[in-house]
């Protein structure tokens, strides 16, 4: 198959992430969204190593999965501490850092 | 082993000693400390043995070695070595510091002994050395610099080794401003130095100097004036002296060991190093000449009516160093260095003596309060006696050959130079009355309380801690005297090294006797043999035509001293009605240090107060709050975006990007 099909696939995949992360307002929603973004990353970075025949890109996939599984550990974490505070799970109401 | 090496081991012991005593203060105990540190200077000294014995095996000629351990920094042009110089005038005073420093820790071993801050005590005077070593043994204009801010951080250290005192304090902020005052002259000098012969390293200064200065050309007399600086701040000559009597708050070891045996000389000892470039600038030697004929005139009046037993030394000290700066000036090296020796070792002696009178006194140094020691105190009394004859120049006492050298070098040099000789005299005989004002009315005499006291029970006097300056009440845990005070009389050690050091100043004269051995000139001589002026050589019949004027006139000031304090009681106070005038300047000395706040401290402040009212009100506030509404404004400009929504972020975050990515795609095609 030839690889724009791939690359393609993978901009979708993005563009819905990060529409989600735009419009949703559910931290756990926008965490889904940033994987879903993560892996269309990780896509595009499978679809080219094939095409150009080395493992780089592959072993940086994997790379990148590691830091994906990191960021949900500590993304859980924090909604778990927020929910566990009787905070609204609403990221418009928690605007506690602003300038 | 080389010269060179054993004066590296000179270098290291006292440093040694320092740190350990510094770092293992808890866990020593106290007389491990004294013990460590009299015993590193002890081995520094025997290094110093090594090394003169290394030396004389040279011929003559060849008696000069240059060493370095690593480079202190190379860059282009630049070439500054860890490097030291050995040759007989290093060796000399080599032999002189640790010496004397070696018996004066000993001392301090008795002394100090119920002080709380012995540790601490014991490490600076081992840092002392150390620094002193330094600057004795440095190879470079450089590490001659560092040696000399040591010692003024030394001395700073152990005058206001008291902490608790404010009188300390300020005396040693007093005498680390003066010495910074020196040290800026110092290193402008060798800024000088290397920017017209391209080196600080003294072997290629000495001998490039007078192929590229001529004599009295602008710029070597301005590298030597800049040199004279420095060498009148550490050694306290006039108008730069003021520290040195105020200094006299540290305990008495210091003053015997820093301000009267070794870093007062320090000064001499620099122009005895540059005598090339003063021989080349005839008009700066002249003028440090003249400014030590001052001081020590000056200095001996004031110590005519000095009330305070230190002090007075004090004063007898600077007038003493008048003689040496006169001494390496007019060109008679090897006597101003023979004189450097002796007035170490009878000046040494003459502190300890004080010291030992103070302390059975209890702190107290006013001598219209002090009476009968002779009884009271039979060893102390015959030590400074020792010392007392040796200063007098009483004849055949080691101070009675090498002042007398001086002045002879002084008249066979003739012409203007005959004016050292006469005031020289002068200063003799002022120095001969001085001596033995202070011996006449401490030892003889009806014993005072104290006195008494130690005769009747064999105890030392005993007073509620005070500071004898403000008669403030002190408490004796951290930072004051300790409660205990220690007499020669009851210390074995203060009495080992007060005889050693009393039999030296009798006896140590010997060694130069004019036509008859003349061992330090011979040893010094190499040093100075590049100069001109080492060729006149007085004769030996010369010689001791001065030597008996100096007997006499000697003799004749003890003499005056006797029948004033003695025999007639109440002459000096007749005196002091009938020139009112006179003793009024002699006491408040000279009005120097009224004079340096009129026309020094004062103007500085308030040129310091009016630039704090404009400058610093107007430009450097105006410029920093300037900034800061500055950085302020922008800060609430931006301030707007962090609007605490995440999503808004994102938003950013993401048309950033894809602004980004569009702008390299419509670049790249």
């Amino acid at each position: 198959m030839n690889v724009e099909w791939y690359v393609v696939l993978s901009s979708l995949l993005f563009a819905i992430g990060a529409t989600g992360i735009l419009i949703r307002r559910s931290p756990v929603v926008i965490l889904l969204c940033l994987e879903l973004m993560l892996n269309a990353g990780n896509l595009a970075l499978v679809a080219f190593s094939r095409m150009v025949g080395n493992q780089q890109g592959q072993v940086f996939a994997i790379v990148v999965m590691v830091v994906a599984a990191c960021e949900v550990v500590i993304g859980l974490g924090l909604i778990v501490a927020i929910f566990r505070r009787r905070l609204p799970l609403d990221v418009d109401e928690l605007t506690e850092l602003r300038g | 082993m080389s010269a060179t090496a054993w004066a590296w081991l000179v270098l290291l012991f006292p440093l040694l000693g320092s740190i350990a005593i510094g770092l293992g203060f808890r866990a020593l105990p106290a007389k491990a400390a004294g013990a460590i540190g009299t015993a590193t200077i002890a081995a520094a000294f025997l290094c110093g043995v090594a090394m003169l014995v290394n030396l004389l095996g040279d011929s003559p000629d060849a008696r000069h070695h240059a060493s370095s351990l690593w480079d202190y920094a190379s860059a282009a042009g630049l070439d500054i070595k860890l490097g030291i110089y050995v040759d007989p005038l290093s060796t000399f005073m080599v032999l002189v510091v640790t010496g004397v420093s070696a018996l004066i820790h000993l001392y301090s071993f008795g002394y100090m002994q119920s002080d709380e801050g012995y540790h601490r005590f014991f490490s600076y005077l081992n840092f002392f050395v150390f620094s002193m070593l330094l600057l004795v043994l440095a190879g470079n204009f450089v590490l001659l610099t560092v040696g000399w801010a040591f010692v003024g951080f030394a001395s700073y250290a152990l005058i206001s080794f008291w902490y608790r005192r404010t009188t300390a304090t300020k005396a040693g902020m007093k005498a680390f401003v003066i010495n910074v005052i020196g040290d800026i002259g110092l290193v402008l000098a060798a800024f000088l130095i290397f920017r017209e012969l391209g080196s600080f390293d003294y072997g290629t200064v000495f001998e490039t100097a007078p192929k590229v200065f001529s004599v009295n050309e602008w710029t070597v007399t301005a590298i030597c004036l800049l040199l004279l600086v420095g060498a009148f701040a550490k050694s306290a000559q006039l108008p730069l002296h003021t520290w040195l009597p105020d200094a006299m708050e540290g305990p008495t070891p210091v003053s015997s060991l820093i301000h009267a045996a070794t870093m007062v000389t320090a000064g001499v000892y620099l122009i005895a190093r540059t005598h090339t470039l003063f021989v080349l600038a005839p008009t700066a030697a002249d003028i440090a000449a003249f400014t030590g004929l001052a001081t020590l005139l000056v200095a001996g009046t004031i110590a005519l009516v000095m009330t305070d037993l230190k002090r007075a030394i004090a004063y007898s000290t600077m007038s003493q160093i008048g003689y040496m700066v006169v001494g390496v000036s007019i060109g008679a090296y090897s006597a101003g260095m023979f004189h450097l020796m002796t007035h170490a070792f009878f000046k040494a002696l003459l502190f300890m003596a004080a010291g030992s009178i103070i302390a059975a006194m209890a702190n107290e140094q006013n001598i219209d309060k002090m009476s009968g020691f002779g009884r009271a105190m039979r060893f102390t009394s015959i030590a400074m006696l020792c010392g007392g004859l040796a200063l007098a120049a009483f004849p055949f006492t080691s101070g009675f050959f090498s002042k007398d050298e001086i002045l002879a070098y002084a008249t066979a040099r003739g012409g203007m130079y005959l004016i050292f000789t006469v005031l020289g005299y002068v200063g003799a005989l002022l120095t001969a009355i001085y001596t033995f004002r202070l011996i006449f009315r401490v030892l003889p005499g009806k014993p005072c309380p104290e006195a008494q006291e130690l005769i009747d029970s064999g105890h030392v006097h005993h007073a509620h801690p005070f500071n004898p300056a403000t008669g403030e009440e002190e408490d004796t845990e951290v930072g004051f005297p300790g409660a205990e005070h220690h007499v020669a009389e009851q210390s074995a050690p203060m009495r080992i090294a007060m005889a050693v050091l009393a039999f030296l100043a009798l006896f140590g004269g010997l060694v130069q006797v004019p036509g008859v051995d003349e061992t330090i000139t011979k040893f010094l001589d190499p040093v100075f043999a590049d100069s001109p002026l080492s060729e006149i050589v007085p004769s030996v019949g010369a010689s001791w035509a001065g030597l008996a004027i100096g007997a006499a006139i000697s003799l004749a000031g003890i003499g005056i001293a006797y029948w004033v304090y003695v025999l007639r009681p109440g002459t000096s106070a007749a005196l002091i009605r009938r020139l009112r005038p006179v003793h009024t300047l002699f006491a408040n000395k000279w009005y120097f240090d009224e004079a340096i706040d009129l026309l020094v401290v004062r103007p500085a402040l308030a040129v310091g107060r009016f630039a704090n009212r404009t400058f610093e009100r107007l430009v450097v506030d105006g410029l920093v709050s300037g900034t800061e509404d500055f950085v302020g404004a922008g800060g609430r400009v931006v301030r707007l975006v962090q609007n605490g929504f995440v999503r808004s972020y994102a938003l950013l975050l993401i048309v950033g990007f894809a602004g980004l990515a569009l702008y390299f795609l419509l670049s790249s095609s």
